[in-house]
């Protein structure tokens, strides 16, 4: 390895200390610049984001630890199939640009549930809003601090706690300090280190295998070895050999890809730390256009993981299969510490044997190592390497920092301003604002030291549960006036139980379990956000058939969301 | 017009294009990147299957061409409206 010759000196763990602690230094200097003195600029960053800093901000925001260190990694392992993350979580943007973000900006709120408070005339409406958002985002933001302690042990070889920990302070610090505003220009930030750190290694690989340099195209291209072979012919052939299925075909039923998809398109276009961004800047028209940047931005990405996937996939099979254990590489023997790979050579043959048919296969790969361990595996130099580690903390933390806003801006606000102490003052809501997100920060930490079991199999819950709740209250909100309270409450609350019901049946095997030959039409749980949705729009418009029309005044605000002039200040 | 028959037919065209983008939302994720997914399989461009092609890449670039081509024609329907202030 000739790189590291070169630069033994210095090595990875150096490298790391230092892009980690540059960033890390930016953000701290970004909060102390952009502190908060209004709860306006702390809940909505004063209002005049401009579109391209808010797409930025989106972007960052949206992107997390899943989108940057497992997404590829997971396609890596499922092939086609690895298309539902990618359509659904791009394809939410379309929803939101075109039926959510205009609206929302000139109905001119702070938070999601004052919208559906506000809509629905009612404070019941309004608690229902504020306990979806504060289960959808603790779901969301224990995972995300999770990643930041995964990603501390493996690199800079701390405790995984102390990771946590040191992620915690940071995040504390520019989020209880600038709120919105702390939070929108350090994820700008944020989204510059981490779009760098993604692409720098994609392009190189990409380079390596195919001789392109743009990696989107470099998996459809010809091997750089001149066989004229097809890259992903190639990987089909590795994959049969294998047991495995065609990489290119997948292995879901195709009932099951259209719900998935469709539920985390839904649940995207519903989620309250995505929603809240276009509160942000100053005109419905910048909502719009802030949406179509965020959406380019984060294509940017997306469209170079599924390559990614492809490169790490071939290149591991390449090392690894069949070849002598005693062989292998550094970077395979440093993750069999942390025990994300496993090799157990069942007949003794000293030989890595990897393929399809569990009784036989000897290597077990976690899903979540193939993007940060990808660098390693393709021989690039060590800066490289760390800089993957700077942008997996730059996708947690800003992530992180969205979610943690939202929690604390449905309790100061939604829950302590509109119906606890409705004469709290400015000051007074401000300091409860800062008090709740230390709360949660607290919170966040305790369990991504002690994350509960059912973590992962909660995150597909985040979306399914804004997909039965938030999605089909703000359409039917915005798209059809004559729905009142007793409909989109009714919606709300069968939605969210349905999507409970199902995933806490076939995941922790509540209400009596079942497998997957049990599955409502074949419909996996993460699938299930679709039909949740269905059912809480039918449940709406039925229970509001049988109750009085919404007042005058409430029809009136309905017409008047629907042109985009004259959007005013958000106020409270 | 008045005011109201104003906001009337801005709303009624804005519904119109809303349609017609989300249709071709759903064609190019739903239709070509699963439901017929098979077929265009058949079809290949480079290394790349086509149906493969649009459930990994396409779909995403024509989402982004959607929400600019929403945003253009949005812009240009405040103008005509007088909402554009």
């Amino acid at each position: 390895m000739m790189h590291s010759l070169l630069v033994e000196g210095f090595g990875v763990q150096n490298w790391t200390y230092v892009l980690v602690g540059i960033t890390f230094t930016i953000y701290i200097g970004i909060a102390i610049w952009a502190r908060a003195g209004s709860t306006k600029e702390f809940y909505v960053a004063g209002g005049g984001v401009s579109p391209l800093a808010n797409g930025m901000a989106t972007a960052a925001d949206w992107m997390s630890a899943a989108s940057f260190i497992s997404m590829a990694g997971i396609i890596s392992f499922d092939g086609y199939d690895g298309a539902v993350y990618l359509m659904g979580w791009t394809g939410g943007y379309v929803l939101l640009a075109l039926l959510l973000a205009p609206y929302l900006r000139k109905f001119g709120k702070f938070t999601v549930p004052d919208f559906i408070g506000d809509r629905y005339y009612s404070n019941t409406a309004r608690l229902v809003g504020v306990i979806c958002a504060l289960i959808v985002s603790f779901t969301y933001v224990a995972g995300q601090m999770r990643g930041v302690g995964l990603v501390f042990s493996r690199f800079l070889e701390v405790d995984i706690n102390t990771g946590v920990i040191i992620g915690m302070i940071i995040v504390l610090f520019y989020a209880v300090l600038g709120g919105m505003k702390g939070i929108t220009y350090t994820q700008v930030a944020q989204y510059c280190v981490l779009i760098f750190a993604f692409m720098v290694p994609a392009i190189f690989i990409s380079i390596q295998m195919t001789g392109n340099p743009i990696p989107q195209l470099g998996f459809g291209s010809q091997l750089a070895d001149g066989s004229g072979t097809y890259l992903l012919d190639k990987l089909d052939g590795l994959s049969t050999d294998l047991g495995f299925n065609e990489y290119t075909e997948g292995s879901k039923s195709t009932i099951d890809i259209f719900a998935i998809t469709l539920a985390l398109m839904v649940g995207t276009a519903g989620l309250p730390h995505v929603i809240v961004r276009f509160f942000t800047v100053k005109k419905v028209k910048d909502a719009r256009k802030s949406a179509g940047l965020a959406l380019l931005l984060i294509v940017i990405l997306y469209t170079a993981a599924p390559a990614v996937s492809v490169f790490a996939r071939t290149n591991m099979i390449e090392t690894v299969s069949n070849q002598p254990y005693a062989n292998m590489p550094e970077w395979f023997k440093k993750w069999e510490t942390t025990g994300l790979i496993v090799f157990n050579d069942k007949n003794n043959d000293g030989l890595i044997n990897y393929v399809a048919d569990e009784a036989k296969n000897e290597l077990v790969v976690d899903k979540d190592i193939m993007v940060l361990a990808n660098p390693e595996i393709a021989q690039l130099p060590d800066w490289v390497i760390a800089l993957v580690a700077a942008g997996a903390l730059a996708a947690a933390l800003s992530t992180a920092a969205g979610l943690l806003l939202v929690i604390s801006a449905s309790v100061s606000h939604d829950l302590i301003k509109k119906m606890i102490n409705p004469n709290i003052s400015e000051k007074g809501e401000l300091i409860a604002a800062r008090l709740a997100a230390v709360v949660a920060v607290c919170v966040a930490g305790y369990f991504g030291i002690n994350p509960p079991g059912f973590v992962a199999a909660t995150v597909a819950l985040a979306f399914g549960l804004a997909a039965a709740s938030f999605f089909p209250a703000i359409i039917l909100g915005i798209f059809y006036k004559k729905m009142n309270k007793e409909g989109a409450i009714a919606g709300m609350v069968v939605g969210i139980l349905s999507m409970l019901f199902y995933m806490t049946k076939f995941k922790f095997g509540w209400f009596g379990g079942g497998t997957k030959a049990d599955w409502w039409f074949g419909i996996s749980p993460e699938g299930f956000g679709t039909v949740a949705m269905i059912i809480n729009f039918i449940v709406s418009v039925v229970i509001m058939k049988f109750t009085p029309e919404p007042p005058l005044d409430v029809q009136e605000i309905v017409e008047n969301i629907r042109i985009p002039s004259g959007a005013g200040e958000a106020t409270h | 017009m008045t005011e109201k028959d104003n906001a009337k037919a801005y709303w009624k065209e804005n519904i119109r294009y809303v349609l017609i983008l989300l249709a071709i939302w759903f064609l190019v994720s739903f239709a070509a990147g699963i439901l017929f997914k098979d077929e265009l399989n058949t079809i290949r461009i480079g290394g790349f299957k086509l149906g493969f092609w649009f459930a990994q890449q396409g779909s995403m670039y024509v989402f982004v061409v959607l929400i600019f081509v929403y945003v253009r024609l949005m812009n240009k329907l405040d103008k005509k409206y007088g909402y554009d202030a």
